[in-house]
């Protein structure tokens, strides 16, 4: 145990100190001792930078379960490190929101930081460790722990709703995931990442290489909300905002892009690597941005986008892989390093303006941005945040969101020139799909921006008059605000420290030995760089577009509901249950005689036909018994007695029948020299038909009418069936004696060591008195069953009470 | 002859599936006991039905039959027994409280609450 497994558990054991502290110090919101500890693992983590620019790394072992080689590994390299900078530091922001969100005395604070904090440390839990499983482990933790969160007003029903379809959607793809983490294993015999990524040449020719990338994919495109699977995150903005602003912004998401750039070093040699991902991520951004436009509800509309921006990073990561092709490598390196440095431009802009749609929501009551207008005069803070954060991402200057969204466009420019993988075909596609993306970026960014702020103001439809947001609350979105503008005009304090590290671990092939990247961000192209020229086009169209926008807002209705992708989540989810519900009720009828149908018919499949498939059949003679006079006599009284008793219309000739069968097969016994058993037989059968005759006295006529001739056929061809293989079975043991009996034992020591002479009843009693025993017990049983039964009547006894 | 007494249990284990297959409670019944019938005879036979003396010693004989399985169905017997005992009085009861022997009129499912 190690300070770093510290630093990734102190969370979780930090959760379970959160009850007292909220039951017991109720004066100070809990907040405030959350807030303590995202800050100093922030802290801890910072001081971790100087280390990782140096190209070093940090291991730390801890044995879990050894024998099966899942340790529980930490490991900080660039990528981690810049996830695990991004989940302290945004967590520390939104936990001191929080404080000032949510009231100490309306909400339950203790299970929401309980939430937070296991949420905070099973994502710190992905990002930093090196074996797999225990990635699995942490991975579904924050799918439970954000599906606590999404559900944390639990008495709405929305809540449930989006909660639970984030749970299937995320959980589906976490299970995708092992599969795919199990497929690797056996590739490589390790569960180690390292060592997967040391083996990348032998999991690159291995058979299971496509499924395993298959997998791994779907588990990062459900987490990461990419195209077709996005459709969870618009519900979980149910969530409080502090929590939509951390998870589905800025963290969680993120886990998915954090899972394809780990894996680019193993997988990203591959065309199908290539084309999954960036088209993949270049849908999603088109998608994400084009539904965006049509929100009414400010947090939906910053759900899509997030959907759109979360593509835009996984198209990058996609485009980079291209890098692994050529020699002078940097000149596509710089997807990856948009991918990276877009990373941390979206999770400060789209935090800060999640926290400011927050204050909005909680200033004046109200999301929707028809009822909406106004605000700038009265919440000239919030606005001004909320101004940065849209032209951020909507990528104008002088904001960070315009420098990686400069850089997108080269990358996408330049994978266009690329010459593997018949890119010649298709390449014109990307700079079309990202371009289109982001003038319906812009276009939303506006709606977001003024149909909230300007205009006139509505006080008669918000349910409380607005004003600006208390000065705590305004800590946090004013940091990342700042934040985003000093990212514009430093972007080198980041690329040296943090983003060249991170790359080097997304793309450590093109490394050789202490090597570097040497990372520069360039905040100017020139006037004759096409990116910038494409950046004006978009600010053009997106301007003549959103004024328009109420003449061809039309578009979106074309589209019917029938095809979204919700509606064939909702009708799947229907369908399944509605047709699992149809089939159970098919074959679970109620009727005793089909289950006994199914339980004859599997024995008859399984037993005849391991028989017949096996060729276990065998018919032999040798060593039987001659057959007698006195049993064909009995043969022929026991199956005449068996009919009888089957077709017997009355209840008395049935049981005459049964006793018939009973002392016939007494008399086998006697013929096959068992006196005790005949003995026995006797006496039970006589026992056995009076209990009949005794019961039956109370009874109905035995009444049999078979409902259908179809129903008889079938009972008929069953029995026979069983009969059938029964003897099979029988004849075939009986043909194969392969060894001798034990019972020579017995014979041999029944006087010497037991005593007796009766050899059947000194096995009974002394060779095998156990069974005896517990047969007596069950004798005794059924005597209190019987006695319980006839006794008790506790239905008329409470109806007397 | 355990040829014969093969056919004879399957021809039992028969009898008795169809009785349990039917619509009466007690028939069900009879097919249990007729079951146990059959099994008691299979594993008689499958011990083998060679001749010989009595399993009880000081017969002066030279061989015995096997005693095994005798104590084995002995101890079956009982059992079956017990359980058909209890089957009969579990039926008559249901018989007091419900007042049908129709197995399909016994269906517990919801579409009957």
């Amino acid at each position: 145990m190690t300070a770093l497994h510290i630093a990734i558990l102190s969370p979780l054991a930090f959760a379970f100190l959160i009850p007292l502290l909220a039951k017991y110090v109720r004066r100070i919101h809990t907040g405030w001792f959350v807030l303590i500890l995202p800050a100093l693992l922030f802290i801890y983590f910072l001081r971790m930078i100087g280390m990782s620019a140096n190209g070093k790394t940090l291991i730390a072992e801890l044995a879990w379960i050894p024998s099966f080689g899942i340790n529980f590994t930490a490991y900080v390299d660039g990528l981690g490190l810049l996830f695990a900078l991004l989940i302290t530091g945004i967590g520390s922001l939104v936990v001191l929101y929080s404080i000032y969100y949510l009231s100490k005395e309306r909400e339950q604070l203790g299970s929401f930081y309980v939430y937070l904090l296991m949420f905070m440390g099973a994502m710190l839990g992905v990002v930093l460790v090196d074996n797999v499983i225990v990635l699995y482990v942490f991975w579904e933790l924050t799918s439970i722990s954000s599906f606590l969160l999404i559900g944390y007003w639990y008495k709405r029903e929305k809540s449930r709703y989006g909660a639970t379809k984030s749970m299937l959607i995320t959980i589906f793809g976490g299970l995708a995931l092992l599969g795919g983490f199990i497929l690797l294993y056996i590739m490589t015999g390790s569960f180690s990442i390292r060592s997967m990524v040391s083996q990348t040449d032998i999991i690159l020719s291995h058979d299971l290489f496509i499924p395993a990338l298959v997998l791994i994919l779907i588990g990062a495109f459900t987490k990461s909300a990419q195209f077709p699977f996005y459709i969870w995150l618009p519900d979980a903005m149910e969530a409080p905002t502090p929590v939509s602003a951390y998870l589905h912004s800025a963290t969680m998401v993120k886990a998915g892009i954090y899972l394809v750039a780990r894996f680019t070093p193993i997988f990203a040699f591959s065309e199908v690597w290539f084309w999954v991902v960036s088209i993949t991520g270049l849908i999603t951004l088109f998608w994400g941005s084009f539904n965006a436009v049509k929100q009414t509800d400010l947090k939906s509309i910053l759900a899509f986008s997030t959907v759109s921006q979360l593509g835009m990073i996984m198209s990058m990561l996609g485009i980079g892989s291209a890098a692994l092709h050529y020699n002078h490598f940097e000149y596509y390196l710089v997807s990856i390093i948009a991918a990276i440095f877009h990373l941390i431009n979206h999770a400060t802009f789209k935090g800060s303006l999640f926290m400011a749609v927050g204050i909005i929501d909680h200033e004046t009551g109200t999301r929707d941005i028809r009822k909406l207008g106004g605000l700038m005069t009265i919440m000239p803070i919030t606005f001004t945040i909320t101004l940065i954060g849209a032209f951020s991402m909507a990528g104008l200057p002088p904001f960070n969101g315009f420098l990686s969204k400069e850089m997108f466009f080269t990358s996408v420019l330049r994978i266009s020139e690329f010459n593997l993988f018949h890119v010649s075909t298709w390449g014109p596609l990307f700079p079309i799909l990202g371009w289109t993306g982001s003038v319906f970026t812009f276009i939303y960014s506006m709606v977001l921006l003024f149909k909230t702020f300007t205009g006139k103001y509505q006080p008669e439809k918000l349910e409380k008059p607005a004003h600006e947001a208390p000065l705590g609350m305004l800590i946090s979105p004013v940091i990342l605000g700042s934040l985003v503008v000093i990212f514009f005009f430093f972007p080198n304090i980041l690329s040296y420290r943090i983003i060249a590290p991170a790359a080097e671990s997304i793309m450590p092939h093109l490394l050789a030995g202490n090597e570097t990247f040497k990372v520069k961000l360039e905040g100017w192209h020139g006037f004759s760089s096409p990116e910038l020229h494409m950046t004006i086009g978009v600010v053009v169209l997106g301007i003549l577009a959103y004024l328009t926008l109420t003449k061809w807002k039309k578009i979106y209705r074309l589209f019917p509901e029938k095809l979204t992708l919700n509606t064939l989540y909702d009708r799947t989810l229907y369908g399944l249950e509605k047709s699992s519900n149809k089939v159970t009720r098919t074959y679970m009828t109620g009727f005793l005689r089909d289950y006994l149908v199914y339980v004859f018919l599997f024995f008859i499949m399984m037993i005849g036909g391991s028989l017949v498939l096996t060729g276990g059949f065998s018919f032999d003679m040798k060593g039987n018994a001659e057959i007698g006079a006195y049993e064909l006599v009995l043969s022929a009284v026991i199956i005449a007695a068996t009919l009888t008793t089957i077709v017997a219309k009355s209840r008395l000739t049935a049981i005459i029948g049964l006793g018939v069968i009973g002392y016939t097969i007494a008399l086998f016994f006697v013929i096959f020299r068992a006196p005790d058993l005949a003995l026995t037989q006797l006496i039970i059968e006589t026992i056995s038909v009076s209990l009949f005759l005794l019961c039956f006295y109370h009874l109905p006529k035995l009444s049999f009418k078979p409902r259908t001739v179809k129903f008889k056929v079938t009972n008929v061809v069953v029995s026979i069936g069983v009969g059938a293989v029964v003897t099979l079975v029988a004849l075939a043991a009986n043909s194969q004696h392969t060894l001798n009996s034990i019972s020579s034992y017995f014979i041999e020591n029944s006087y010497k060591l037991g005593g007796g002479h009766n050899i059947v009843n000194v096995i009974l009693v002394d060779f095998r008195g156990f069974d005896t025993l517990f047969e007596i017990t069950v004798l005794v049983i059924a005597a209190l069953g019987i006695y319980g039964m006839i006794r008790l009547r506790l239905e008329k006894r409470g109806e007397e009470q | 002859m355990e040829v014969l007494m093969a056919f004879i249990v399957g021809f039992l284990f028969m009898a008795a599936t169809y009785l349990m297959l039917s619509k009466s409670l007690l028939r069900v019944i009879i097919g249990t006991a007729v079951l146990s019938h059959g099994v008691h005879l299979l594993l008689l036979t499958m011990g083998g039905l060679k001749k010989g003396a009595p399993p009880i010693l000081n017969e002066e004989a030279a061989s015995y039959v096997d005693p095994l399985p005798q104590a084995l169905i002995l101890t079956a017997i009982v059992i079956a027994f017990g359980v058909t005992s209890f089957l009969l009085v579990m039926a008559f009861r249901a018989y007091q409280e419900l007042k049908v022997d129709d197995m399909d009129q016994m269906r517990g499912n919801d579409q009957h609450e």
